[in-house]
């Protein structure tokens, strides 16, 4: 127990329990069993924003007296007429609409906008009675790789202040790791979860297409776009997912899972085939990134699990298809950000013209507007048949390098990112080196793919996280086969932050 | 790689409008990302269909049966300028 750290409950024996560093599922338990309220669990985690976020600013807004409230409900209740969940405090991606809670997609665009409705996944959470702390820092538009591209703040890497946090689920993947949610959403586009979940140390759990209901997130590229969980554990990703995953007649590109992930229990790989990734291992990862996932495949063939190496040799035209398919789909997606119904409006324009264009190149940034081009670009007369038409022929040919590897293994594995989180503004002037942080995670969302990043270990003092890849809607597998590695590998996720514990 | 006519082009099609001093960074950069993307152009993709959804959906059909939505005042709520639970834009030039 360090000083300054929040506390509340306590165990039997008269010590007192740090709630802030417990996974969701223990504190679930703490709360069946009556050892903390759910007022005193909220208030541990707010007194815990309070103490840490000016240093790791990964919340854009905290809801306090909400929650407090939400929490004294929940209190209100007996124990015995509680669902499973209910007063487990949450945080939430700012890209998830919130019923009468502040939604900007970390956009100055949206600054003011106050969604008259809740996204399908939050309608999901509140009904299952989880405490919603507050809103995440992101990329604007969750248009990036590390939450540098935040039109408000920049968020820090709780492993080191210095460097960031990954993107574009930046703040979800911080404030998990430095305590200050025990779980919060997030969403990935070509790896804003996984990616942000590895350089942070945490886990994120990109589900299936189609897994979980879109209704309520504003749209970035409407076919990779999916919410899924940044948690402690994969015990945790597998609950979360559960809460919020299902079809929903209000996106119909939801089908919801086949079955649910459930608890994930398995403590061995034995019978399962694991291909290694050969484009993304080798030479495209830094030195110390590859020795921590030469470990990880010795740890899995440790449980029983056999590892060998396999090609797809598209998947490296994956980040080109990609900077194709998602800038033209968000292009048609970002029009809707005219001044118009909400938002910013730039006063006094002669025309209606001169207001479309002065409000949207004055309220979206630089990253957001280079996309734009770029969709724009591609999606324009004469050019149509070059790019958007080859890309998605090309995606069609990574489709189909995955269908072939799944033919012959039950789960592919990579390094969830080539390198370990890199410093503040060291990849700020190059969009393509910016862009290459999701080499190896873009292919997953081009094919729809389930993909989970967990903790592997360690390189420099920094986070290093894996990559499994399963087939359509293999969630509960996948999370069994993470949950044996996991157990094998017990790598720490709770950042020590010792320059802001006083 | 990219000219300055087709970026003011473009920008048009986009309702978006650089300053002299960021079309000097941005035609560049665009210049750069659109030569990373045509590597594309080097493979051989005939016969290969273009996605359309990556995963197999068809005809994804509801009851149409009416709901309750949201009240004009919510929907306009948001407006940066209402007038009488209606939008207020600017004369159409």
């Amino acid at each position: 127990m360090t000083a300054g750290r929040a506390a509340t409950g306590e165990r039997s024996d008269g010590s007192a329990i740090d709630v802030t560093t417990l996974t969701a599922h223990r504190c679930r338990e703490l709360l069946a069993a009556g050892e903390v309220s759910a007022t005193e669990l909220t208030r541990a985690y707010l007194d815990r924003i309070a103490a840490v976020d000016e240093a790791v600013q990964s919340y854009l807004l905290v809801d306090e007296p909400g929650a407090l409230a939400a929490a004294a409900t929940v209190d209100a209740k007996p124990r015995a007429e509680r669902s499973p969940w209910e007063g487990v405090p949450i945080g939430l991606k700012d890209i998830l609409c919130v019923k009468g809670m502040e939604t900007t997609c970390a956009s100055r665009i949206l600054k003011g906008y106050v969604p008259p409705y809740d996204a399908t996944v939050i309608s999901k959470l509140r009904a299952a009675g989880l405490i919603f702390l507050g809103k995440l820092n992101m990329d604007e538009f969750a248009m990036g790789s590390s939450t540098e591209n935040s039109a408000f703040k920049t968020t820090r890497n709780p492993w080191d202040l210095d460097r960031v946090p990954g993107g574009s689920s930046g703040g979800s993947a911080a404030c998990v790791a430095a305590s200050e949610a025990p779980w919060a959403l997030g969403t990935d586009t070509g790896g804003s979860i996984r990616q942000p979940a590895s350089l942070c140390g945490v886990v994120g759990l990109k589900p299936t297409y189609g897994a979980v209901s879109r209704y309520g997130l504003i749209a970035f590229a409407s076919s990779l776009d999916q919410i899924g969980p940044l948690t402690r554990d994969v015990r945790d990703a597998a609950a979360l997912l559960d809460l919020i995953a299902g079809r929903d007649p209000r996106d119909s590109t939801s089908i919801g899972l086949s079955e649910p992930a459930g608890v994930p229990d398995r403590g061995d790989l034995e019978g399962l085939r694991f291909g290694v990734i050969k484009e993304f291992v080798g030479d495209a990862c830094d030195p110390g990134v590859r020795d921590v996932f030469d470990s990880t495949v010795d740890a899995i063939a440790l449980l029983g699990g056999v590892c060998e190496e396999v090609s797809l040799p598209s998947v490296e035209r994956g980040v080109a298809a990609y900077y194709i398919i998602a800038p033209s789909e968000a292009s048609s997606n970002l029009a809707r950000f005219d001044g118009v119904r909400y938002g910013h409006r730039t006063a006094h324009s002669q025309d209606l013209y001169e207001m479309y264009t002065r409000t949207r190149s004055q309220g979206f940034g630089t990253e957001v507007k280079r996309r734009i081009m770029i969709g724009t670009y591609a999606l324009s007369a004469g050019y149509y048949d070059a790019y958007y038409a080859q890309a998605q022929r090309t995606r069609t040919l990574i489709i189909q390098d995955f269908e072939q590897a799944f033919s012959r293994f039950d789960f592919l594995i990579s390094p969830t990112s080539p390198t370990v989180a890199f410093k503040i503004g060291e990849r700020m002037a190059d969009p393509l080196a910016m862009y290459l942080s999701d080499l190896c995670t873009i292919p997953v969302n081009l094919a729809a793919l389930p993909g989970i990043s967990i903790p592997a270990g360690m390189s420099g003092g920094l986070p290093v996280g894996l990559q499994i890849i399963g087939p359509h809607f293999s969630e509960r597998g996948l999370l069994n086969a993470a949950h044996a590695v996991e157990q094998k590998l017990q790598v720490e996720v709770v950042a020590p932050l010792a320059e802001v514990e006083r | 790689m990219i000219s300055r006519q087709e970026v003011d082009h473009v920008a048009r099609l986009a309702r978006l409008h650089f300053e002299e001093e960021e079309l000097g960074r941005l035609q560049p950069e665009l210049g750069r990302i659109i030569e990373y993307v045509q590597q594309l152009s080097e493979l051989d993709l005939s016969g290969l269909d273009v996605t359309s959804h990556a995963v197999a959906l068809k005809n994804v059909l509801r009851p149409d049966e009416p709901v309750p939505g949201l009240t004009q005042e919510e929907a306009t709520a948001n407006g940066p300028h209402v007038e009488r639970g209606q939008f207020v834009v600017p004369k159409i030039g």
